[in-house]
């Protein structure tokens, strides 16, 4: 058994790394052809536009100012400080989703009554929430980066929430019959039954969620004027982008890592849950059903 | 002597309203004594599923009078009267067999010492001893059965309604359960109500069969079983069982010609 696992991780490895290789090969390629064919559409092949990608490798281990420490020592503690901005607001705005989730399952009522307000919430653009609750959290002396918490909670709440009622409701009819003809009271059924048969959906949502954070965190950086995360540094590179392309492409880079290690997290808490519950080959159909 | 376990009178289903509704079941007058084993059979739609559940308190009655054990289907289950198996064995997924068992027993708050002593009795009974740490997935689909069977007894409930069980097993595994079911009535004293299309199933099993019949979903006969009680192998050869199983076969198509009737 260790050695099949040792196997599947030495596999998802080299996908993982066969996958860069493509993208390099991607990307360089097109610049030496489109240079060859003097094609200039859709994008200009020359290294202002598209740097090379050892370039942008290479950045990370150069100073990011003049005489300052690395770049990848400077931008991966911009990331850490964004993650943890992400992740507070993760946390909050799953418990958040999850509790609305229960409640409209528990009651048509509530659900009537506020979940047009839930979808509408989604709607406003988070570049008009953000400066709002900057404001109100300067008023109310919240430190800086929990005001940012909070706009990454705004973005995580709504998938949470929207998949854990799907979740809820996929219970079986049968099950939750056999739940009532136990004198269950709602509380046991809930979750003894309909919480583990809505934890699939509710983890397909926490993904989206993680991700859908660290975008929070980073956008909500920007109104905020919070210095030291992600998103100072990101809005800063980019308007250096004529004269350092590749500095903006390896911020870029640290970010998109900074996400993808958040939502590998979770799955990773997701196989621990599957595996403890004996769910083989997971996702998968239900007996219950 | 014997208690009435279930006591109809005039017992009607309407579902919805207006002009889409439609009447499950008229006029059901249904007794049942402790330690009979009845199986209602009939064509799709003459209301036996209905029945049962109305007998379960999974829905209500429109019409009429239900008592179980004396009280209202309501009280009955609140005192956990009813263990139910339905025809797919809906266990929970990510409990093993032993916890499935234990899944009522908890709801009940039995004590935690308590819990695990009489799921592995129960799976004693149901001849699945060494599947105690067995997850759903890992068993045949009539071992998962077994286990809803084991389930729904584990708290002892007086009555045991079970909704088409082996609708989904294949012949083989079918007659062994239905021999299965025979040895824990026997050993458990329960009283049964089994709803089935089987004809031959009907007949093996049962002390007494109901036959429905559809629009709206009403009794048509009730023909009692006079086979010895313990049955065997060899009771599937037995000259008296052909006999009782023709006897339902006509008593349902004596339903069939007439639902023509009415028509013409």
């Amino acid at each position: 058994m260790g050695t099949a696992a040792t196997r599947r991780h030495v596999r998802s490895g080299l996908s993982i790394l066969a996958l860069i290789v493509v993208f390099v090969l991607l990307w360089e390629g097109y610049k030496l052809i489109w240079a060859a064919l003097g094609w200039e559409w859709p994008v200009r092949p020359d290294d202002r536009t598209m740097p090379h990608t050892w370039d942008i490798f290479l950045t990370l281990f150069q100073p990011a100012q003049r005489n300052g420490p690395l770049f990848i020592f400077v931008e991966g503690k911009a990331a850490l400080l964004t993650l943890r901005e992400a992740f507070v607001g993760f946390v909050v705005g799953g418990a958040i989703g999850f509790g609305l989730g229960v409640l409209f399952v528990r009651s048509r009522t509530a659900e009537r009554a506020f979940m047009p307000y839930v979808v509408a919430s989604q709607t406003v653009p988070i570049l008009a929430i953000a400066p709002m609750v900057v404001v109100w959290g300067g008023r109310l002396d919240v430190p800086q980066w929990l005001t940012v918490s909070v706009i990454a909670a705004y973005l995580t709440f709504f998938p949470v929430a929207i998949n854990t009622l799907r979740g809820l409701r996929s219970t079986p009819t049968n099950a939750l019959e056999l739940m009532r003809s136990y004198a269950g009271k709602p509380r046991e059924t809930l979750w003894k039954l309909q919480v583990p048969t809505a934890m699939p959906y509710i983890f397909t949502a926490l993904k989206v969620s993680a991700a859908a954070s660290v975008i929070g965190a980073i956008v909500g950086e920007l109104p905020a004027g919070f210095r030291g995360g992600l998103g100072r540094d990101l809005l800063q590179y980019s308007q250096q982008f004529t004269a350092a392309p590749e500095k903006l492409f390896a911020a870029v880079l640290i970010a998109g890592l900074a996400g993808m290690f958040f939502v590998g997290l979770v799955t990773l808490v997701e196989h621990r849950w599957a595996g403890r519950n004996g769910l083989r080959s997971y996702p998968r159909e239900g007996t219950a059903g | 002597m014997t208690e009435a376990v279930v006591e109809a009178r005039g017992v009607g289903k309407v579902f919805g309203s207006g002009p889409d509704q439609t009447e499950a079941l008229r006029g059901i007058d249904l007794d049942i004594s402790s330690g009979d084993f009845v199986s209602l059979i009939g064509p799709s739609g003459c209301g036996k599923s209905t029945l049962l559940r109305i007998i379960g308190d999974l829905v209500g009655p429109t019409t009429g009078d239900i008592a179980v054990n004396g009280k209202t289907p309501d009280r009955a289950r609140l005192d956990r009267d009813y263990g139910i198996v339905f025809q797919s064995a809906t266990l929970l997924d990510w409990r093993t067999v032993q916890k499935n068992v234990e899944l009522p027993l908890e709801i009940m708050d039995f004590p935690a010492d308590v819990r695990p002593v009489r799921a592995a009795e129960m799976l004693e009974l149901v001849q699945l001893g060494g599947f105690a740490g067995h997850f759903p997935w890992q068993l045949s689909g009539g071992m998962q059965q077994r286990v809803a069977i084991a389930r729904a007894l584990a708290f002892k409930p007086s009555l045991l309604l079970m909704d088409e069980p082996f609708g989904a097993l294949d012949e083989m595994t079918r007659e062994l359960m239905q021999q299965e079911v025979l040895r824990i009535w026997e050993e458990t004293g329960t009283s049964v109500i089994f709803v089935t299309h089987s004809i031959p199933e009907a007949v093996f099993l049962s002390t007494k069969v109901v036959v429905m019949s559809p629009r709206p979903g009403r009794i048509s006969e009730e023909i009692v079983i006079d086979l010895p009680r313990l049955r065997t192998q060899d009771t599937r050869e037995d000259q008296r069982y052909f006999e009782l199983i023709t006897e339902v076969r006509e008593a349902l198509r004596r339903e069939e010609s007439g639902v023509a009737d009415d028509r013409a």
